[in-house]
């Protein structure tokens, strides 16, 4: 029991991020604009969340800071494949490289400590906050416990996250913008036929993209960890992509995909080292891959056919 | 108009005289240079700092120190460079080479390859790569105890415990990591034969040293099992370490430079390793002329690894604590304990 709360606990701070930019990536993708620069803007947030946050010693302003660098990256992205019609791979992943380059660069150059942030202050820092009855409720059997330790207790992006699932849910299906981003994705020439423009709708598409994932970056620098470091994405973003596609580009199934890949990462932490029944204790290596393992598994066996936006990856030219 | 006109003149002369200057000056640099590599009186130490620069308040700043002392106590100054990419290893020796340096300190045992290829075609620069072993006649490797530093923080850690389990985050699984674990896990089990022993491993690639995020978790679930004490050995990864353990109130234990002053009253202590030393002492030798190759390792003895006791962990650390630890110190070095390493004895930790 104690196990599994610790379990779940951990699976929802570890899903978060991914949780928020795999719905970036939702956003972008559905208006049929691939996002492979996930990554790097993630880590663009993640530097300038960390750099903010300690200058200003306050977590929100990091937060807005980190969205807003997002949101220039991704104004970027959408500039160069919208405007331009450009290649939208290799435009993400000019993103990425710049991202991963500039970030200890200035880093470096501003704060001298080797390519990181300063450590945060506390004040600087998300804070985990307890829930109302938390305390109260701990003795109830099962769901008190449930409630006080694994839902109770997390930082302030994690609820936000909560409540941005069911939202973009709402968004994409039951708004006007929503049906045009998706028809966006799926069939431009019919939405510019309809009068809609298809440049501003996935521009649009890609200015929420940017919030998103920058909040997915702000939350690692400054929530689960206190202050950026080189890297410190360390391919989070191409998870986030897989868990989108393992989702099926839809909002629902990608947060379970995520909270999936979440928990799958909490289970490898625990499993290490410890004796399994049987097979005696497994080396870390083969721990390590089980996320990926069962990944493969569940793709292959359970998911079905993922089926992308039809006008994906494919710059809207109005006629040829 | 005329005033003028011989200001000018004048002018134009200065200015060829300066050149005159210049080319002769040029001149007599390249000759001294010349005569600098022809010789090799003129003593020019280097320093490869690895990635991370060295302001990395880590493993590179404890080089960089070492360098300064060097140069603030003979005069000499040194070359450097910082890696900042990992094609620039090779080019960085070979150039620092070729302008004919004396002695070539490589910060870093992912400078390995780089030294191995590099110091055969320069057969009159002294090598030396810190951190890792390279056999050529020219090269020394310089290497520490670290399972010697580690049993004195896992003893300290053991000490501190109240639950009696420890805990041990590595960076990369590789054998230098694991026998950081194995020497802290020894010296915890020398103080409460019964402790608890918990390890685990951010990852098996060299992002595992910059993932602070899986570093706390990994913190974390190891305080969900009980764990009141964790050593990280983990580069970047253990600042999310020492985070964690500063949120959940569990102590730390910081590695490489010392490390106490990150999280102040909660980083129980560092695991030092005395790479200023290190650079120093093979700069001192190589102008000396003592310089040796061949593989030097260095342990409590030679004050190569050690604690770290500062304003920053005072409180944690009790008079009887610090007399314990000071006690198992002079004990080590003394031969009276034997501390195992992983690496040595074919990559098996004799506690698990």
């Amino acid at each position: 029991m104690d196990m599994l709360v610790s379990m779940l606990d951990a699976t929802f701070r570890v899903a978060t991020p991914l949780v928020l930019a795999g719905l970036a990536g939702l956003f972008s993708e559905r208006a049929g604009v691939v996002d492979i620069g996930l990554e790097g803007k993630m880590l663009a947030a993640a530097f300038a969340g960390g750099a903010v946050a300690f200058i200003a010693a306050d977590p929100w302003l990091g937060l807005l800071a980190a969205m807003l660098t997002a949101l220039g990256l991704s104004m970027v992205h959408a500039f160069a494949c919208v405007t331009h019609n450009g290649n939208q791979m290799v435009s993400g992943m000019a993103i990425n490289i710049v991202a991963a380059g500039i970030t200890p660069t200035l880093a470096s150059a501003w704060f001298h400590e080797g390519g990181r942030t300063p450590i945060l202050p506390t004040e600087g820092r998300f804070r985990p906050i307890d829930l109302p009855l938390a305390e109260t409720l701990q003795d109830v059997p099962i769901l008190g416990r449930l409630y006080s330790d694994v839902i109770s207790g997390h930082t302030a992006p994690v609820y936000l996250t909560a409540l941005i699932v069911p939202l973009v849910a709402y968004i994409l299906y039951k708004t006007r913008f929503g049906l045009r981003l998706r028809a966006v994705g799926d069939n431009p020439h019919a939405v510019d036929t309809a009068g809609v423009s298809v440049a501003r709708t996935r521009y649009l598409a890609l200015a929420c993209n940017g919030v998103l994932c920058g909040m997915a970056g702000g939350y690692l620098s400054i929530a689960q960890s206190s202050g950026f470091l080189q890297d410190m994405t360390a391919g989070k973003g191409y998870l986030a992509l897989a868990a989108l596609i393992f989702g099926k580009w839809k909002p629902w199934p990608t947060l379970f995909a995520c909270l999936l890949f979440a928990f799958t990462d909490a289970l490898q932490v625990r499993l290490q080292g410890v004796p399994l029944p049987i097979i005696g204790e497994v080396s870390v290596q083969f721990i390590q891959a089980v996320p990926y393992i069962l990944t493969v598994l569940l793709l292959a066996g359970f998911v079905g056919k993922a089926v992308a936006p039809k006008a994906i990856g494919l710059p809207y030219v109005k006629s040829r | 108009m005329l005033n003028r006109l011989m200001f000018r003149a004048s002018n134009e002369r200065d200015v060829t005289v300066t050149r005159m200057k210049s080319v002769a000056f040029a001149a007599g640099m390249i000759a001294s240079l010349m005569g600098a590599t022809a010789l090799a009186q003129d003593f020019t130490p280097a320093i490869v700092f690895d990635m991370g620069g060295k302001f990395d308040k880590s493993f590179n700043e404890a080089a960089y120190a070492g360098a300064e002392r060097f140069k603030k106590e003979t005069g000499i100054a040194y070359r450097e460079f910082e890696i900042t990419n990992e094609n620039q290893r090779e080019q960085a020796l070979n150039n620092l080479a070729r302008r004919g340096v004396s002695v070539i300190v490589s910060v870093g045992f992912a400078q390995q390859s780089a030294v191995e290829k590099v110091a055969p075609q320069y057969p009159n620069v002294k090598f030396v790569i810190i951190d890792s072993v390279v056999n050529a006649p020219n090269a020394q490797s310089i290497i520490f105890k670290e399972e010697e530093g580690s049993f004195l923080v896992g003893a300290l850690a053991a000490l501190a415990s109240k639950t009696g389990k420890v805990g041990f985050i590595g960076g990369m699984d590789i054998p230098l990591i694991r026998a950081f674990g194995c020497g802290y896990a020894q010296g915890a089990k020398y103080i409460n034969p019964k402790a608890d022993y918990i390890a685990n491993m951010t990852g098996t690639t060299p992002t595992a040293w910059r993932d602070p995020a899986k570093g706390s978790e990994l913190a974390i679930s190891q305080f969900d099992r009980g764990v009141d004490v964790v050593f990280a050995a983990a580069g970047g990864t253990g600042i999310g370490v020492m985070q964690a353990a500063k949120d959940k109130g569990k102590l730390a234990v910081g590695v490489d430079s010392n490390q106490n002053h990150v999280q102040p009253g909660t980083v129980l202590t560092s695991m030092l390793k005395r790479v200023d030393n290190a650079v120093y002492n093979t700069f001192s030798d190589a102008k000396k002329g003592t310089w040796k190759p061949g593989t030097i390792s260095l342990g409590l003895k030679e004050n190569g690894v050690d604690w770290a006791l500062d304003d920053n962990n005072r409180k944690l650390v009790t008079a009887d604590m610090e007399k314990k630890i000071k006690e198992i110190r002079a004990e080590i070095v003394a031969g009276k304990i034997k501390v195992i390493d992983y690496r040595a004895n074919n990559n098996t930790c004799p506690i698990s």
